[in-house]
């Protein structure tokens, strides 16, 4: 199953067990949404849980926002992350403080679907990461999956959170996992482990890492993307360090148990990420290993990151993360 | 159905009817006939024309009338009729079919894979091309993604918006923007983001500032009926009204945002036009396909703005003929009829039938003149890609990606371009060298 598929039988499979279950966003209804993540879904369940919005994110998320204050659970979907800055005022000072400001008395349990993150060529406004955004805000949970198998699992356990997820889907990765090479065809994800998908409802752990593989040198913490791309330099480098490729899954909350063994296991740390490297959730990361592992590193913690411009169309490839600044950034922390 | 618990209540009151959601479809989705009997079409000259200085009050019934010029024969009448000599009827007739020649060009290129992206304005061109034509030149355009017409009425090279289509070395944005997303400070064209409805507020501001400095030209925003939904085209509104901004609001009504029909807007609640009665803000609904309408409502609006008596929202009727974009099969959400059904008409075949019955006119001048223009869109394509394709791959200097975040370079971002520079050479990539301007 692609992530795509993952994601619409998630929807498909909440939606057939809690009928408060509301999908809602612009061309999600009649026309399944501009990625296809919601096909068959109206007609299956009809326009009062199914259905489009006005073009206005600010009024998606505030509707939201209210119909999960009278006992909804409201899945807007947001077209392009890029997009959820009108948003920002209603998600950030609204949806994510409810519970806190009212004890308890209402909450905002709705999930935010988007999709981020470049290598498509869609320009400034169509390859935003914004994670590090809400990771700030406290009050929402961020979740991203980098498989089928996750994407499905992490949807179904966020629309049944009682709190605020922003789900972000990384659109690189819909139609099959991304190797980094963009002159190279991308393979699909018929065939690979993690796009075998169980019929039926299950749940992945929200703030629950995966441990992609293991190794002993060097520790690296990524998300979306990046776990791919990070997988498949490690496969190609011949003098690859062996390491433990952590998938974070979840931002907030982090599971910082296993990176924290990790850390201390290996004694190096590089952190991957598509976001602008300056204030991005990898900042917190290296903040967070270095407060804790400390007496256990051997090297500075590293960032591999986008760069703090704009996202660019036409440089593309030079700004994504890819496989030769991993090599070189490999190089750089085995030597330190 | 839904549980009944405390904590999920739904309250059905006796006697009580249950409520229902109202969510509204469009009259017709592929595979019914097209049905645009909902279209109110008042005949021509029904719409009056008040003087530009009419306080908006006054004109409530504009917002739910049609301003037209061209009845659908070819015949021009009625109090709006601008009486455009014909020199300049048959400059906007050939700014429409170089707009349309242009588009089919850069829609093929898309295609064969030399760019990314494009996005045509194929049905709607007079949107653009008669306020081109009602502004000054210094007037200053805060347009949308589909108002490509406005570059072209104003002449601007074909060749340079080209260079942006390819992100090619010769493109004065380098790379950095979607094709498409021209900014041509030259030409009063203000840069466009991808990001709806964002430039509305900032052509009220730079109206207010104009205003503010006792200068003398006016602004004119663009903007589609779906993205009416967005904040931003609400805070313009009231800015406009509070400061009687000189200032067009121009709300592109082609019936489709992507899939969405123009209900999902509120558009069959109210008219587009009538968000403006709230505001207090003068408005006109126009027929968006009458270039000759959509000439005489933007002078008269400029002619409002310029009097100091304020901003006008106009609503232009048209019909958005292609897909949405290169990324878009319309026929996946409507009826494959609509476009041919559309009762307005297409904009380019109804001033050229004007301009025959008027005897300014004949099928062979037309026929030659969109042979020349299609030479002209060819030979300015083959200069571009002398600059280069996307579909070619690298065509900007590396390190173009780091000038300009910030007017002077901080240490971090010098930081981060020495780090690329030394990857790519590390890696045995080539940069790729900068080429002259004008080169
Ligand atoms: C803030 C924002 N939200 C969503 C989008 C995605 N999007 C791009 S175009 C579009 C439809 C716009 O329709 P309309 O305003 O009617 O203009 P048209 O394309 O018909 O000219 C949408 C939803 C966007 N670009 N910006």
């Amino acid at each position: 199953m692609t992530m795509i598929q993952a994601i619409n039988d998630a929807l498909d499979v909440t939606m057939q067990r809690d009928d408060t279950v509301t999908v809602m966003g612009e061309d999600v209804g009649f026309f399944g949404g501009v990625f296809r993540a919601t096909a068959g879904l109206q007609a299956k369940y009809g326009t009062s849980r199914v259905f489009d919005t006005p073009i206005s994110e600010c009024g998606i998320i505030g509707v939201a926002i209210g119909m999960g204050a009278y006992g909804l659970r409201p899945v807007p979907e947001i077209q392009f992350a890029d997009y959820i800055y009108p948003a920002l005022d209603q998600l950030v000072s609204e949806a994510a403080r409810l519970r806190y400001r009212s004890a308890g008395e209402f909450t905002a349990p709705i999930t935010v679907r988007s999709p981020f993150g470049g290598g498509i060529f869609g320009g400034q406004t169509h390859s935003q990461s914004p994670e590090g955004i809400f990771t700030h805000c406290s009050g929402l949970k961020t979740v991203i999956p980098s498989t089928p198998y996750d994407a499905k699992g992490l949807l179904i356990a966020s629309i049944e959170d009682n709190d605020p997820v922003l789900f972000f889907e990384p659109k690189r990765l819909y139609n099959g996992p991304f190797h980094g090479h963009y002159d190279r065809p991308a393979k699909g994800w018929a065939g690979h482990p993690d796009a075998q998908v169980p019929e039926g409802h299950y749940r992945v752990e929200i703030g629950k890492a995966r441990v992609v593989r293991e190794g002993s040198d060097l520790t690296i913490l990524t998300y979306g993307t990046m776990v791919h791309v990070v997988a498949s330099t490690l496969d190609e480098l011949p003098d690859a360090p062996k390491a433990d490729l952590i998938d974070l899954r979840s931002l907030i909350p982090l599971d910082i148990e296993t990176i924290e063994a990790s850390v201390k296991k290996t004694g190096r740390c590089l952190i991957v990420h598509e976001a602008t490297r300056t204030s991005g959730f990898g900042a917190e990361l290296s903040a967070l290993v270095q407060e804790r592992c400390f007496h256990h590193l051997e090297a500075p913690v590293q960032r591999v990151t986008g760069f703090d411009t704009p996202y660019p169309h036409a440089l593309e490839w030079a700004y994504f993360p890819g496989p030769v600044r991993l090599a070189q950034a490999f190089k750089q922390i085995m030597k330190d | 159905m839904m549980a009944t618990t405390p904590e999920n209540p739904v309250w059905t009151g006796a006697n009580r009817p249950p409520l229902r959601l109202h969510v509204p479809q469009p009259p017709a989705r592929p595979g019914e006939a097209p049905d645009f009997s909902a279209q109110a079409i008042p005949p021509v000259g029904e719409t009056p024309r008040p003087d530009p200085d009419t306080p908006a009050a006054q004109m409530q019934g504009h917002a739910f009338g049609l301003v037209r010029v061209l009845d659908l024969d070819g015949t021009a009448s009625g109090p709006w009729d601008p009486q455009v000599s014909p020199e300049v009827a048959l400059a906007m007739l050939r700014a429409m079919a170089l707009t349309r020649a242009f588009d089919d060009r850069m829609f093929r290129a898309q295609r064969q894979g030399k760019t990314s992206f494009y996005m045509k304005s194929l049905g709607e061109e007079a949107v653009s091309i008669a306020a081109a034509f009602a502004l000054d030149d210094e007037d200053m355009l805060f347009p949308s993604y589909r108002q490509q017409g406005l570059l072209i009425a104003r002449n601007h090279d074909l060749v340079d918006m080209m260079n942006q289509i390819y992100s090619n070395r010769a493109d004065r944005m380098k790379g950095r923007q979607l094709p498409i997303m021209y900014s041509v400070k030259a030409k009063g064209f203000f840069s466009i983001s991808g990001n709806l409805a964002t430039q509305l507020p900032q052509a009220v501001g730079w109206a207010m500032a104009s205003a503010a400095r006792g200068d003398t030209r006016i602004a004119a925003a663009w903007l589609g009926e779906g993205s009416t939904a967005e904040g931003d085209f609400h805070s313009a509104c009231t800015f406009a009204s509070v400061y009687r901004a000189p200032v067009i609001l121009n709300v592109v009504n082609n019936q489709w945002a992507i899939s969405s029909f123009s209900g999902m807007a509120g558009g069959d609640e109210t008219t587009f036009a009538a968000r403006g009665l709230g505001y207090g803000i003068a408005t006109l609904r126009v027929d968006g396909n009458d270039v000759l309408a959509v000439l005489a409502a933007t002078r008269w609006a400029a002619e409002r703005a310029r009097g100091n008596h304020g901003p006008t929202m106009i609503e232009h009727v048209t019909y958005r003929t292609e897909g949405h974009s290169t990324s878009d099969d319309p026929s996946a959400y409507r009826s494959a009829g609509e476009a041919a059904a559309w009762p307005l008409g297409d904009p380019l075949l109804r001033l050229k039938d004007h301009l025959i019955k008027q005897g300014h006119w004949d099928e062979e001048r037309h026929a030659a003149m969109e042979a020349e223009l299609m030479e002209q869109v060819r030979t300015a394509q083959k200069a571009s890609e002398r600059h280069g394709i996307l579909g070619h791959g690298l065509n900007q200097p590396l390190d173009t990606m780091f000038e300009g975040v910030f007017e002077h370079m901080p240490w971090h971002l010098a930081e981060q371009e020495a780090q690329m520079l030394a990857e790519w050479q590390a890696a045995g990539l080539p940069d790729i060298k900068r080429e002259e301007p004008g080169a």
